[in-house]
């Protein structure tokens, strides 16, 4: 089974180049055969004379970076973007949510959509759609939205998930914050689930753990893809018997989306280091996962500044309702947690640390709430991966962050007049205010 | 990609327009060896070929160049300057039919500009606009260049920009104006400054200000250091600030020094759009982030290096210091000193060998010193273009909105009361045809109703804003 992506945007197109890159270097790895053919049938679509095609559509309102994509991937050889599979425009959105989603959006509507048709009809067999975008522009974020309600349209049975990048907290966008809430209290409607990577988060990471001194938007968009590959490469799903998972995003949608409200995905990993100190580096599967479940209780991106005093809470009795009191300063409560496993030995690791009950809200039962994939392919260099993908608490304070910013904006209705040019009004904010602020409402109780 | 159009009028206007041609070409020639007419080209300039019948153009890109010619409408009420220009190395970039020229200017006189002349030649401009409109395939932006202090910049100059509002609405119109110094030899230059303001606040997209003052010690300054001969601090000679070198025009003239500045500030704040980077800033980008409220899109420009040191290796610290100096008064193209009053947004546009850690870095680091308004307090706006400018390895570019006009528009309030109160030079104004007593007071409470807006915005500096209550939901 294949996914389509659809890369939208400068951002979107530069960290969707950078998940080819890494998944067809993984992918060419020729001993692994049934593994590789896996990855490859999922990503690429291979021509008569044995070329790979990424099954990707890349959209910008602008000519630049997607001109500068396709030189880049031809000049690899490795692999390539589909000669009619693009589409951009002279002019960008403008960082103007309201100009991608109310002018460019529908103007290019026909375009864009064959063009994802086509796509769609070279898999044999499609699992799912994936949308990259940044939230902080106009294109990613506005055309991104519509795009993404074309598709819901347009394949209302197929799993539909965006992938998105938050800004940094200081931004390169003054209105990131606007865009950013009307393009998540949007997609929360169309999308099956939202994985996000930010951008200050992953910064971090490239100084902290990589030692990068001059981190370029390249280096962050190559741990954002290593992250990515780790979770959509195939692996096994506890009941396939030994065989791959066919529909990653179907799968990563079941273990965990399992209500409405909660569709904010995030990701953690473990180990991530210099290519310079992987050579002395020595890991095992116990110290590995041990760091990874207090990155995850502790609300912690990296191993590096762990809080080793967070605790899971003590389980209630039976009855007695949990109350804010019980809570553990600093804990991170999951609603559901999907660890991959990618390595030597994957078959030892003990993972039981990661379904106790109390590490979950207790409406749910803790077996629907954690699942395992795992494959003994090493993935991306690394002899032994760990990967979490967690719809937990994790989000909760950058979302309040950024919804709070932009709720100051708005009650002095500065850059106000910007959006109401293109036909978002004064109300609309409000509806969309309305709606993230119930989202997080009910990710703080969980 | 997109194209630009450079409409340069007055005397000022259109020497201005002549460095940023200049330099335009030299900036082109320098990342464009191959004589290739690109794309990066294509945004200000034409390619045309002169062999084929009459403007038989070869826009398309790809091919080799055969004549550039720039996209750009000259305008002057008198001959003087253009025709220098005809006659000058510059010449072959325009055709005759980009001209609008009369013989006898508008005597310092914005009435004049504006009314009389604004009403003789407007079809001519919106003519000349539309071919010029028509030769782009995709037009973003309209670059008004044009003095406050004279006549036909100032009047005719405004002028232009009602036109261009009406006649092409989409398309942004960024308005770089020359404002006079305190000294300024021309005695009507309050009055002029005044009536443009009002037109600048109500039709203009963003607006660049520039003062001759500050040039003018900029200019000194460098030339101060590069005559000091200390070792270590010799001036690179073909640094793009100062120097018109390598462009086409020899022998420098009295105000090209000072014009070659803001041809600069043109240069720069266009490069993301003509050149590929990381993080791209394009045109419409800079109003959409810079401008909070529509009146309010008056956007201090600093340039760094200004003082460009020749050296071979630029250390980390030079680089942090390029971002210091962007904030600091002397590297202001107005007076003024952003540090303490109150930013309302800053965009850093920066080009060369610079990465999101260089301006994540620096951003943290000046953060702190810098008082924004209380609901945007990261409106911050960067973009990073991965051409330099000739002769240097990296420069910035730092747009502020800024309470800190105000001081200047009161001052040139100032100075319209005190002839408006003797009603000094009145009758040349009024002997115009659509000129009126009125005109004068309602610019003058114009500028007085934006200076207040933006004294009612100082007023919250360093005043603690509560966040404003959230939303409740009911649960
Ligand atoms: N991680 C990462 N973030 C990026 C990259 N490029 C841009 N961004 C982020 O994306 C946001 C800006 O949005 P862009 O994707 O550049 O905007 P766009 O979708 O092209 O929209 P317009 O340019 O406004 O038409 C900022 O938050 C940037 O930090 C990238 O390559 N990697
Ligand atoms: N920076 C700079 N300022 C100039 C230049 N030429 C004139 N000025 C200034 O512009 C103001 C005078 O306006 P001009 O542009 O000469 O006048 P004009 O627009 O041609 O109008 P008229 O001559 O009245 O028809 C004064 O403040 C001058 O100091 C120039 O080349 N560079
Ligand atoms: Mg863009
Ligand atoms: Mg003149």
């Amino acid at each position: 089974m294949s996914i389509v992506t659809v890369q939208l945007g400068q951002c979107g197109n530069q960290v969707g180049q950078e998940l080819f890159e890494v998944i067809s270097n993984d992918a060419n790895d020729t001993q692994r055969k049934v593994y590789s053919e896996c990855s490859s049938e999922r990503f690429f679509n291979e021509t008569a004379n044995r070329e790979l095609v990424a099954r990707s559509v890349l959209i910008d309102m602008e000519p630049k970076v997607i001109s500068q994509s396709i030189a880049k991937t031809a000049k690899s050889g490795k692999w390539r973007y589909g000669d009619r599979s693009h589409f951009s425009q002279k002019q960008g959105s403008g960082n103007n949510w309201a100009n991608g989603y109310c002018v460019h959006g529908p103007r290019h509507e026909e375009v864009v959509m064959d063009i994802v048709r086509r796509e769609v009809e070279h898999c044999d067999c499609l699992a799912g759609i994936m949308a990259m975008m940044s939230v902080a522009g106009g294109t990613g974020s506005g055309v991104g939205t519509y795009v993404t309600q074309c598709l819901r349209d347009e394949y209302p049975n197929s799993f539909i998930l965006n992938h998105l990048t938050w800004p940094y907290g200081t931004g390169e966008v003054i209105v990131q914050n606007y865009n950013s809430v009307l393009t998540l209290s949007h997609l929360y409607q169309l999308s099956d689930a939202i994985l996000v990577h930010e951008n200050d988060t992953v910064h971090k990471i490239c100084a902290q753990l990589m030692n990068i001194k001059h981190i370029s938007f390249r280096d962050v968009n190559k741990v954002i893809a290593h992250q990515l590959g780790s979770v959509l490469q195939p692996a096994l799903t506890g009941d396939s018997h030994g065989v791959y998972n066919r529909n990653p995003i179907g799968e990563l949608m079941s273990s965990l989306v399992c209500h409405p409200e909660y569709k904010l995905l995030s990701v953690c990993n473990i180990p991530q280091v210099s290519s310079s100190s992987m050579a002395y580096s020595m890991f095992t599967w116990p110290g590995l996962l041990k760091h990874l479940r207090q990155m995850l209780i502790a609300n912690s991106k990296m191993e590096e500044g762990i809080d080793w005093q967070v605790r899971a809470p003590s389980l209630q009795p039976e009855g007695i309702e949990r109350t804010r009191s019980h809570r553990r300063p600093g804990f991170n409560t999951s609603l559901a947690n999907l660890l991959i496993l990618r390595g030597k030995d994957v078959n030892n690791a003990e993972i039981s640390g990661f379904q106790h009950p109390s590490l979950y809200t207790p409406w749910l039962p803790a077996d629907e709430a954690f699942s395992m994939w795992k494959t003994p392919v090493p993935f991306n260099k690394y002899e032994k991966s760990a990967i979490l993908v967690s719809n937990s608490q994790t989000l909760l304070r950058p979302l309040d962050n950024m919804v709070g910013k932009a709720w100051n904006m708005f009650a002095s209705r500065a850059y106000i007049h910007q959006y109401t040019k293109f036909g978002i009004s004064e109300e609309d904010f409000l509806d969309s205010f309305t709606s993230l602020e119930q989202v997080i409402s009910s990710y703080s109780q969980l | 990609m997109t194209q630009s159009v450079v409409v340069q009028v007055g005397q000022c206007g259109n020497q201005v327009g002549c460095r940023f041609w200049d330099l335009a070409l030299r900036e082109h020639s320098h990342v464009n060896k191959k004589g290739i007419y690109d794309e990066a080209l294509s945004s200000f300039f034409r390619n045309v070929d002169s062999r084929r019948s009459v403007g038989g153009s070869c826009d398309i890109t790809g091919g080799r160049i055969q004549s550039l010619k720039a996209r750009a409408v000259l305008v002057d009420m008198e001959e003087g300057v253009v025709n220098k220009i005809l006659q000058g190395p510059l010449r072959e970039l325009f055709d005759s039919t980009q001209l609008i020229t009369d013989v006898s200017g508008s005597g310092n006189n914005w009435a004049v500009g504006h009314w009389t002349y604004g009403s003789a030649y407007r079809e001519q401009i919106v003519d000349q606009l539309r071919r010029a409109a028509e030769h782009c395939d995709c037009l973003q932006c309209f670059f008004l260049i044009h003095s406050m202090g004279g006549g036909t910049g100032s009047g005719l100059g405004t002028c232009v920009l009602k036109l261009l509002e009406e006649e092409f609405p989409e398309v942004c119109r960024i308005v770089t104006s020359v404002y006079p110094s305190a000294e300024d030899d021309v005695v009507t230059s309050p009055y002029n400054s005044v009536l443009a303001m009002r037109e600048l606040t109500e039709h203009a997209d963003c607006v660049l200000p520039v003062e001759n003052q500050s040039l003018v010690d900029i200019v000194n300054k460098i030339k101060h250091m590069s005559h000091s001969g200390k070792p270590g601090s010799v001036i690179k000679k073909d640094s793009a600030i100062i120097s018109g070198q390598g462009g086409v025009s020899g022998a420098e003239k009295p105000f090209d020094a000072m014009n070659n500045i803001v041809a600069n500030l043109l240069l720069n704040i266009t490069s993301s759009a003509r050149f590929e980077g990381s993080l791209n800033m394009d045109l419409n980008e800079i109003a959409m982030n810079l401008v909070p409220f529509p009146r309010l899109h008056y956007l201090v420009p600093s340039l760094t290096p200004l003082y460009t040191l020749a050296d071979v290796n630029i250390p980390t610290r030079r680089l942090d210091q390029m971002f210091t100096d962007a904030f600091s008064k002397d590297h202001q193209l107005i007076r003024a000193d952003p540090k303490h009053s109150l930013y309302l947004a800053c965009a850093l546009m920066v080009r060369g060998n610079v990465q999101v850690s260089d301006l994540r870095r620096n951003i943290e680091r000046l953060k702190p010193m810098l008082p924004f308004v209380s609901w945007n307090q990261e409106g911050w706006k960067t973009g990073l273009c991965s051409v330099p400018p000739v002769g240097h390895s990296h420069s910035l570019l730092a747009l502020a909105n800024n309470t800190c006009v105000k001081p200047t528009f009161m001052e040139l309030r100032d100075r319209f009361t005190k002839l408006y109160r003797k009603k000094a030079h009145m009758h040349h104004y009024l002997h115009v045809d659509g000129m009126e007593q009125g005109c004068f007071m309602e610019a003058l409470s114009s500028l007085s109703s934006l200076i207040e807006e933006y004294s009612q915005l100082d007023a919250t500096k360093d005043r603690l804003m509560p966040d404003a209550a959230r939303l409740n939901i009911a649960t």
